[in-house]
């Protein structure tokens, strides 16, 4: 009798499916990605550090790393309450509220850049009274910060919400029959329970915070040096026919997005123990 | 807990310094331009001269900040709020837009510079294979069978509407009839293979990717993509006929009113006209209105026939009415994507 194997299909056909996966993965991920790297670096490391030194490069930079620092942690803020609220607690519109979360998911980026036009552009519900008292939104900092915030809004949540309501709330509930305040159940009974989830749900959050393109496009202005993000910075320069730096500046952020899944992966190798432990 | 907040802290550490705001040093007066896609190169130069003239003759530097895009869309996000001190845009009809819609500049405004606001003009041309290998000499040969056309599409990009008109004006002079000169646009347009929604985007199709037989594009940008991708890939052929392209500038008063920059950026328009930026212009492919910097540059511009918007097809608002609104004779001759 042969060992007891998960599934009983033959040989042959694990095979075909794992060279089925891995095939894909190289051709859709890994070809395309070492394509940047290449593309890159074609006019040489001088021209490639050039690329990424350039004024405009550098404030397009900045600018990403100011508006994923702004969105992330209020994502986290907003995305905890949303999942606590949702896994810990029963009220009458819970599911209408888990559908708002995934709403952004649904939304295509473009009509959720349009909504912040509407609202806040000249001609838009609050634009009249924002420009009477000279407080810019769209087409500044604010604008890009708030259109990121709405795209990425769901990934910390929908982290959280199903590890939440798996957990359930026994636990919490010995704590504060305990005598533990509520502010030390979270601290010392949710958070630790849920921080992998969290974390998870926070990098990925960050990747498409840095990434985003579409809703940013729209109320970004595209002032170069000023409402420039890394993805706009990189789109003007391939128009200009700038391919070496437009790829230099794309392995860029490539390079953020792989540091940011290189950390998910140390912290995991670290903690492994932990995680093991906790089944996530 | 405490490790994963150690990480945390040690990452913000490290960024700091990347996120203060790089804009603090300078008290200097800036303004914004609001242009079009293939205006980016030219701007860069004018700039730069701009603001070595203004810091002579005034004392201040002045800092001019860009934003490009389809003409079309720029003009709208003037409307919701952009804060443009002067719009240079593809054409006089989206200045025109964010005058009616969002009361930002008079009316009148074409009247307030020489040559209508149009410092520059420019007209269109095709762009083909080094050797001209499918022959093409003229707007007939765009409708040869076999021939595959690269032009975006003329909903989206302002750009495209004038190489639309250029094709419409030779079918009419040829064929005589509006009905005829449909017929052969149509037939022009059964050889786009893909509409790209800007100018850039067709460009780019054609010299990178290699898609098309020729190129419909304006003569600057054509220029400009022999230039930067080698004279030695592409031929710039010049028909017997077509269309005066004029892009126009204006200021954006309720802008410079509230900003206080009414000055410079009058300066910085009507220094388009001067003879250092007329030939700044025509450097860059646009052909200028200086009788004398353009006989200097008699040989990059040669003279041409062109149809205008105004004589020709009784200005903007009725050629935009006609051709391209919804149900215009664009969307009956594209119907079903061609």
């Amino acid at each position: 009798m042969k060992p007891a194997t998960a599934t009983a299909e033959p040989r042959w056909l694990r095979w075909v499916l794992t060279a089925a996966a891995l095939g894909f993965l190289a051709i859709n991920l890994a070809l395309p990605l070492a394509a940047v790297f290449i593309e890159g670096f074609r006019k040489g490391i001088a021209a490639y550090a050039a690329a990424i030194a350039e004024p405009d490069a550098i404030s397009a930079l900045k600018l990403t790393l100011i508006v994923a620092a702004i969105a992330v942690p209020l994502n986290i803020i907003i995305g905890l309450s949303a999942s606590w609220a949702i896994a810990k607690f029963d009220f009458r519109f819970k599911p209408f509220l888990v559908t708002l979360i995934d709403l952004p998911f649904s939304v295509s980026p473009v009509v959720a850049g349009l909504i912040y036009v509407l609202l806040f552009g000249m001609q838009g519900w609050l634009g009249p009274w924002l420009q009477a008292n000279d407080i810019q939104i769209l087409f500044a900092v604010p604008g890009l910060v708030l259109a990121t915030i709405f795209v990425t809004f769901p990934f910390v949540a929908r982290e959280l919400i199903p590890l939440m309501q798996e957990q359930g709330r026994d636990e919490e509930e010995a704590a504060l029959s305990l005598g533990a305040s509520g502010l030390s159940t979270f601290w010392h009974v949710t958070l630790p329970n849920i921080r992998w989830g969290l974390l998870y749900g926070v990098l990925l959050c960050n990747a498409r915070a840095m990434g985003e393109f579409g809703a940013v496009s729209v109320v970004s202005g595209h002032i170069r040096g000023k409402t420039n993000t890394l993805p706009l910075h990189i789109e003007i320069l391939y128009n200009e026919y700038n391919f070496a730096a437009a790829f230099a500046v794309a392995s860029l952020l490539a390079g953020l997005a792989l540091v940011t899944l290189l950390l998910k992966s140390l912290l995991e190798w670290r903690y492994a123990g932990q995680l093991a432990g906790r089944g996530h | 807990m405490r490790r994963i907040a150690i990480v945390i802290a040690a990452v913000a550490a490290l960024t700091a310094p990347w996120l203060m705001p790089a804009t603090a040093l300078a008290a200097t007066v800036s303004i914004l331009n609001v242009s079009y896609d293939p205006t980016r190169e030219l701007y860069k130069d004018i700039n730069a001269a701009f603001a070595h003239d203004w810091k002579l003759k005034t004392g201040d530097d002045v800092v001019i900040n860009q934003s490009h895009g389809g003409s079309g869309k720029q003009a709208r996000s003037v409307i919701d709020g952009l804060q443009a001190d002067v719009v240079t845009l593809a054409l006089g009809q989206d200045i025109d837009e964010i005058s009616t819609r969002a009361k930002l500049l008079p009316a009148e405004w074409q009247a307030r510079l020489p040559q209508n606001s149009t410092p520059y003009y420019s007209t269109i041309v095709f762009l083909v294979r080094k050797g001209n290998p499918r022959n093409i000499r003229d707007w007939d040969d765009l409708a040869r069978p076999g021939i595959k056309v690269i032009t975006p599409n003329p909903k989206t990009g302002g750009g495209a509407r004038w190489n639309f008109l250029a094709a419409w004006g030779y079918g009419q002079k040829k064929y005589g009839s509006p009905a005829a000169a449909q017929d052969y646009v149509k037939r022009v347009f059964a050889n786009v293979p893909i509409l790209d929604s800007g100018a850039r985007g067709a460009t780019v199709n054609f010299a990178e990717r290699g898609l098309g037989d020729v190129l419909i594009t304006w003569e600057n940008e054509a220029l400009l993509t022999a230039q930067e991708l080698g004279a030695d890939r592409f031929e710039i052929v010049r028909p017997s006929v077509s269309i005066r392209t004029e892009p126009a500038v204006a200021i954006v008063d309720k802008v410079v009113e509230k900003r206080g920059t009414r000055a410079v950026a009058d300066a910085y328009l009507r220094f388009l006209y001067t003879p250092e930026g007329q030939e700044i212009v025509a450097r860059k492919g646009y052909r200028p209105r200086d009788p004398a910097i353009a006989a200097k540059y008699a040989d990059r511009f040669p003279n041409m026939q062109l149809f205008e918007i105004d004589r020709n097809f009784g200005g903007w608002a009725k050629a935009q009415a006609i051709f391209f609104s919804d149900g215009g004779v664009f969307d009956q001759i594209y119907e079903g994507g061609g």
